[in-house]
């Protein structure tokens, strides 16, 4: 597959949420002082009154968008996803889980690929403290086309959302067309030996993956799981069947990610066979370029190769 | 005399109410052995100013758009707003003994699915003032006019996210938005000037540019004259500081910060009662 770069999902969310600011008017946003990061700041722009900047308080802001949903308003609230989650997790608790109101919380900056900022500025834990907060779906969307077709879902999902946008710039995977719903898992590429089952950025790489495969003889599938939770167990059921070999890939912490979900859901299935995990090893990155760190990190379509072959027990 | 805003229910009438309330919060304690009598007692004053006689508000129809709001932020004191709600008529007043039973609406702490009239669950500290900037700002977009109460304990102003809180609802000018602080001068483990005090209370509170009332919080009078003025502020934050008793009401409860987070025994509940009688 070419790597032809589009907006980075953090773009596309600032342009969506404009667009659905014009057609829904009980929308609100809500952001801690990172507009021009999150992208938030178009909205802000576009309707000032329904836009809040609280400053950089992470936990007021959560609590702010809990009384707006209460009162039923249809809050967006964003910041870094580290900072968001991790510094708002007893307010998401409390006033969004607990509470069960519908906060959108788009948290950008999710993954390594931050880059040159550094571990402190990178969420690798947001999936796994997202997905244990009960009622919560869990979103990350691989490209510009994706992020754009679920936020317009989010509007009206009946249930509170987390969705993690990226800081670079996305390779484009889908097609302005492409159909997309909530909790619906997409099999971008058919294969019959293994499946390269994957989130977030890393879907370009299990894309790329795929190719190298293919030129080793290798059948490999292609499944964007966009939606972590609810977890589409249908047809992670389907592919573990049909090829009965996966590998997982996510830019995440290793523990409590999209692998321990795939496990767990293939296992209580009684649908488990033979993993690899392409995830962070339980560790934290560092500065550098998110090209240089996919690298450092196993990231890249090299490594899910090399997992493939090995979970084929081809090494 | 007075300026009852709402001048149905007389200061009479209000001191029986009160002590309705502090009544329930002892039998509902007492029956599950175990709740937070001190917290309950030190606000019933002020909660039931509000509900009897402030506050606007359709006890058969809790989810009215236009209907005041009260936060109970200090959601430990739920045997106080469990009997406020119950004897304003929002559920039955049966269900009281239920308290903190398995499959009551009645839980330990208030929870917003199940009882109605509980507008925000709570009982993590320091949370209630930011979903009532919430609830002021929903009011400000929809150009309504009702106002959003959020009762405080001095504890729990220990949180950072209630100075959060106060910082941007000022710079946001966020008004129809009256805190009231149950300053009853202890939280759990001890006086609050013994754990982390935080005096200058008033003035702090003035410096996050709100306006400050401070008033006796179990003075009927004082308490409906600081609301009266609180709803006029416009522009700003307001909030009360209300000096009360911990236990008040109760001669061997008051001041006894045993009674925060134990419940009185049957023979205590039995001497409590007779004084309240």
């Amino acid at each position: 597959m070419e790597k032809k770069l589009g907006k980075a999902t953090r773009d596309a969310y600032g342009q969506a949420l404009v667009e659905i600011g014009k057609k829904n008017p009980q929308v609100v946003v809500l952001d801690a002082d990172l507009s021009k990061s999150t992208k938030t700041a178009d909205f802000g722009k576009a309707f000032p009154d329904r836009f809040f900047n609280v400053g950089i308080q992470e936990a007021n802001l959560v609590g702010v968008a809990s009384g707006l949903a209460a009162s039923g308003k249809i809050p967006f609230i964003s910041s870094f996803a580290c900072f968001l989650i991790c510094k708002g997790f007893d307010q998401l608790r409390m006033g969004v889980s607990f509470s069960e109101l519908n906060v959108r919380v788009v948290a950008s900056h999710g993954g390594i690929s931050v880059g040159e900022d550094g571990a402190s500025q990178m969420s690798i834990e947001d999936i796994a403290l997202t997905t244990t907060l009960p009622h919560f779906a869990v979103m990350i969307p691989a490209d510009e086309v994706s992020t754009r077709a679920l936020v317009e879902q989010s509007v009206s999902y009946p249930g509170p959302i987390f969705m993690r946008t990226g800081r670079p710039k996305a390779p484009l995977i889908y097609d302005p067309n492409q159909k997309f719903e909530i909790g619906k898992a997409i099999r971008i590429r058919e294969g019959r030996q293994v499946s390269l089952i994957a989130t977030g950025l890393l879907v370009f790489e299990a894309l790329q993956a795929a190719e190298e495969l293919a030129q080793q003889g290798i059948s490999a599938s292609v499944i964007d799981v966009h939606t972590i939770k609810p977890l589409d167990a249908k047809l992670l059921v389907e592919e573990a069947q049909k090829t009965g070999h996966i590998v997982v890939c996510e830019e995440h912490q290793i523990w409590g990610g999209l692998g321990s979900a795939v496990s767990r859901v293939l296992a209580e299935r009684h649908a488990a066979c033979p993993m690899e995990f392409i995830a962070i090893q339980d560790t934290y990155a560092e500065s550098g370029q998110p090209d240089e760190l996919f690298e450092k990190y196993g990231l890249t379509s090299k490594h899910i190769v090399r997992a493939a072959n090995k979970v084929l027990g081809q090494m | 005399m007075n300026s009852i805003s709402h001048p149905k229910t007389s200061l009479d009438e209000l001191k029986a109410i009160a002590k309705q309330v502090r009544r329930d919060i002892i039998e509902t304690t007492a029956a599950a052995a175990s709740g937070h009598p001190g917290g309950s007692l030190s606000a019933t004053d002020i909660l039931t100013v509000l509900y009897f006689s402030v506050m606007r508000h359709d006890p058969k129809n809790s989810k009215w758009p236009d209907r005041d709001r009260l936060i109970l932020s200090k959601g430990h004191a739920s045997p106080l707003l469990y009997s406020v709600l119950a004897r304003s008529g929002y559920f039955d007043p049966k269900l009281l003994p239920t308290f903190r039973r398995i499959g009551s609406i009645l839980q330990g702490h208030p929870d917003r699915r199940k009882v109605p009239g509980v507008e925000a669950s709570t009982g993590s500290l320091g949370q209630g003032l930011s979903i009532g900037i919430g609830h002021a700002l929903a009011r400000r977009l929809d150009q309504k006019d009702y106002y959003t109460y959020v009762v405080m304990s001095d504890g729990e102003t220990n949180e950072g996210q209630v100075w959060e809180a106060a910082a941007m609802a000022a710079h946001h000018k966020v008004d129809y938005l009256i805190a009231l602080l149950d300053y009853n001068k202890f939280q759990l483990d001890d006086a609050t000037k013994t754990i982390c005090n935080m005096e200058p209370v008033a003035d702090k509170w003035r410096a996050f540019n709100w306006h400050v009332q401070e008033i006796d919080g179990h003075d009927l009078n004082q308490i409906l004259k600081a609301l009266e003025t609180a709803k006029k502020v416009k522009g700003q934050p307001t909030i009360i500081i209300a000096h009360t008793i911990k236990g008040k009401g109760v001669s061997f409860m008051e001041n006894n910060n045993h009674f925060h987070g134990v419940a009185p025994t049957p023979e205590e509940a039995q001497k409590a009662l007779k004084e309240l009688a």
